[in-house]
């Protein structure tokens, strides 16, 4: 009910005023993955590295390193190497595929693959009840960790 | 390719000092008390890997020290504990395990090596558990112990304990055995909750990477009950429940169906290496 109105409300929002801060945000079954990944923001606001690098970390929301190392965050303990280091992965990929990655992988490299889908609503059985429905990060910290990213340049 | 990622990795996590990492198990022997301990063998037909691994290899220097030692292995106070319950009169029937299995050093060497078994009574498998539960109730006139409390999991410490350095071989010609096994088999395969993972995506896909602090193993079962040094004494299907918990799935209960068939399973996917209880884990 209240996202319901909080969606319209950001869809008038979007429609009557020309800044795209209050843009709607993209419902994780809406996103659309092309070849060169999620074109647009999922949410039209831009992402902050600042909290993207906070999302990252904390074990509660991304907890990358627990499965990729990156030189740059050198001073937290344990890193893991499941997946690839990401030093440098923003030479490797642009924003949209990276934004597509994080938004779920699955879509991008294979069903297989072992890293969470932080986006979507295709999960796991027996789904703990109280996360019915829910992504494991908002769209905002998705593109805020999508903006994080974009910094790890070498 | 692939090694040139884990070389990179290395490089990367020995630049920001994020302490050892190990690409493999590690190239050591065990030996208990004399006993020498299987901690890699051939694996049987029909397994995802060549070789199997005990868990012991992917722990730390420290970590395995503990367990080569009785004296300094924490574990073994649960051992005594259950040696003492094992000695103990209770229920109406005035008997103690000890008044029909006597010595458990002789009757009960090589029992936890092959347990979980067909139980026709029950029409299901049955582990060490759920027989300490079974003579208690109808042989003893006592009550069934609850999961994890009464001393159940020193009770059963003590019982694998006596199959130390014994080869890990379950019987699943026996009853419906197999066919637990095979539902075993998809509990393993399939993926739960929120991070949608399976026990194969991280103890078969990534067996030997590093998660975070955790050097991932085969998941194997021949230590079990564990003595974890964050947790102390660990049973089996306590570490199940939290491996499960850890995807943000909702923890089946210990000894249900699914934990039986899942027990039975990947006690099989361990067939060859040597019981190890209460082996010390991190
Ligand atoms: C459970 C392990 C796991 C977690 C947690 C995880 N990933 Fe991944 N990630 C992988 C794996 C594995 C790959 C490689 C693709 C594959 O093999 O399926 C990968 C690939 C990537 C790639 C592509 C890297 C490249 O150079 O091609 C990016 C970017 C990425 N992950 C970002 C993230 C971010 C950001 C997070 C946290 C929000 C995260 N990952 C969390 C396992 C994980
Ligand atoms: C009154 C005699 C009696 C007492 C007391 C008794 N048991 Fe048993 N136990 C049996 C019999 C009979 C069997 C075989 C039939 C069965 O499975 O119930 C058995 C089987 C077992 C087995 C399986 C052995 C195998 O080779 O598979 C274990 C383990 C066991 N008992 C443990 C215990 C423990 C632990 C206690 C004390 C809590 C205990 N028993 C008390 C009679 C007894
Ligand atoms: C997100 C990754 C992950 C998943 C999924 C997972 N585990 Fe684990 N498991 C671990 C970690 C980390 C450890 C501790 C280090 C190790 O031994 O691998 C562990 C330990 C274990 C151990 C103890 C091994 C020993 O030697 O003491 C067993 C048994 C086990 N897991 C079984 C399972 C089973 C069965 C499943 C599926 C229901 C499962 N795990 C799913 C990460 C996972």
């Amino acid at each position: 009910m209240t996202r319901r109105m909080h969606f319209t409300l950001g869809a008038i929002a979007a429609m009557t005023l020309s800044t795209a801060a209050f843009a709607s945000e993209v419902a994780p079954d809406a996103v659309e993955f092309g070849d060169e990944g999620v074109m647009t923001s999922l949410t039209g606001v831009a992402g902050d590295p600042v909290a993207g690098a906070e999302t990252f970390k904390s074990r509660k929301l991304g907890n990358c390193l627990a499965c990729h190392a990156n030189a740059d965050m050198s001073g937290e303990l344990f890193h893991g190497d499941v997946g690839p280091s990401l030093d440098g992965v923003a030479d490797r990929w642009e924003e949209p595929m990276l934004r597509a990655i994080v938004a779920n992988s699955k879509q991008i490299f294979t069903e297989a693959t072992i890293m969470p889908g932080f986006y979507s609503l295709e999960v796991g059985k027996h789904l703990r009840e109280d996360l019915e429905g829910q992504t494991i990060l908002t769209a905002q910290q998705v593109e805020d960790v999508v903006a994080y990213l974009g910094t790890l340049k070498e | 390719m692939k090694r040139l990622l884990v070389a990179g990795v290395v490089l990367a996590a020995s630049l920001a000092g994020s302490g050892p990492i190990w690409a493999d198990p590690v190239d050591d022997t065990l030996e208990i008390d004399g006993v020498p301990i299987v901690t890699r063998t051939a694996a049987p037909e029909g397994h995802p890997f060549d070789e199997l691994y005990s868990g012991w290899l992917f722990r730390e220097k420290e970590t395995r020290d503990l367990s080569r030692d009785s004296f300094e292995n924490p574990g073994m106070i649960a051992v005594e504990d259950g040696e003492a319950m094992w000695n103990t009169v209770e229920g109406t029937a005035g008997k103690s395990c000890a008044s029909c299995h006597g010595d458990a050093a002789e009757s009960m060497k090589g029992v936890g090596a092959s347990f979980p078994k067909w139980d026709a009574d029950s029409g299901r498998p049955i582990n060490v558990e759920l027989q300490i539960n079974k003579c208690r109730t109808e042989q003893m006139g006592a009550e069934a112990l609850p999961f994890n409390k009464g001393g159940q999991q020193e009770l059963t410490a003590y019982i694998k304990h006596q199959s130390l350095g014994m080869p890990v071989k379950l019987d699943l010609t026996e009853g419906e055995m197999q066919s637990w096994w095979e539902r075993g088999k998809d509990v393993y395969y399939t993926r739960t909750g929120q991070l949608n993972l399976a026990c194969a995506s991280c103890h078969e896909v990534a067996m030997g990477k590093m998660i975070r602090a955790d050097h991932l193993s085969q998941g194997q079962v021949n230590g079990f009950p564990t003595y974890r040094l964050k947790s102390g004494l660990t049973s089996l299907h306590q570490r199940f429940r939290g491996c499960i918990r850890d995807t943000r799935a909702v923890q089946p209960d210990a000894f249900s169906d699914d934990l039986m068939a899942l027990e039975t399973y990947v006690t099989w996917r361990g067939t060859g290496l040597s019981v190890e209880t209460p082996s010390v884990r991190q």
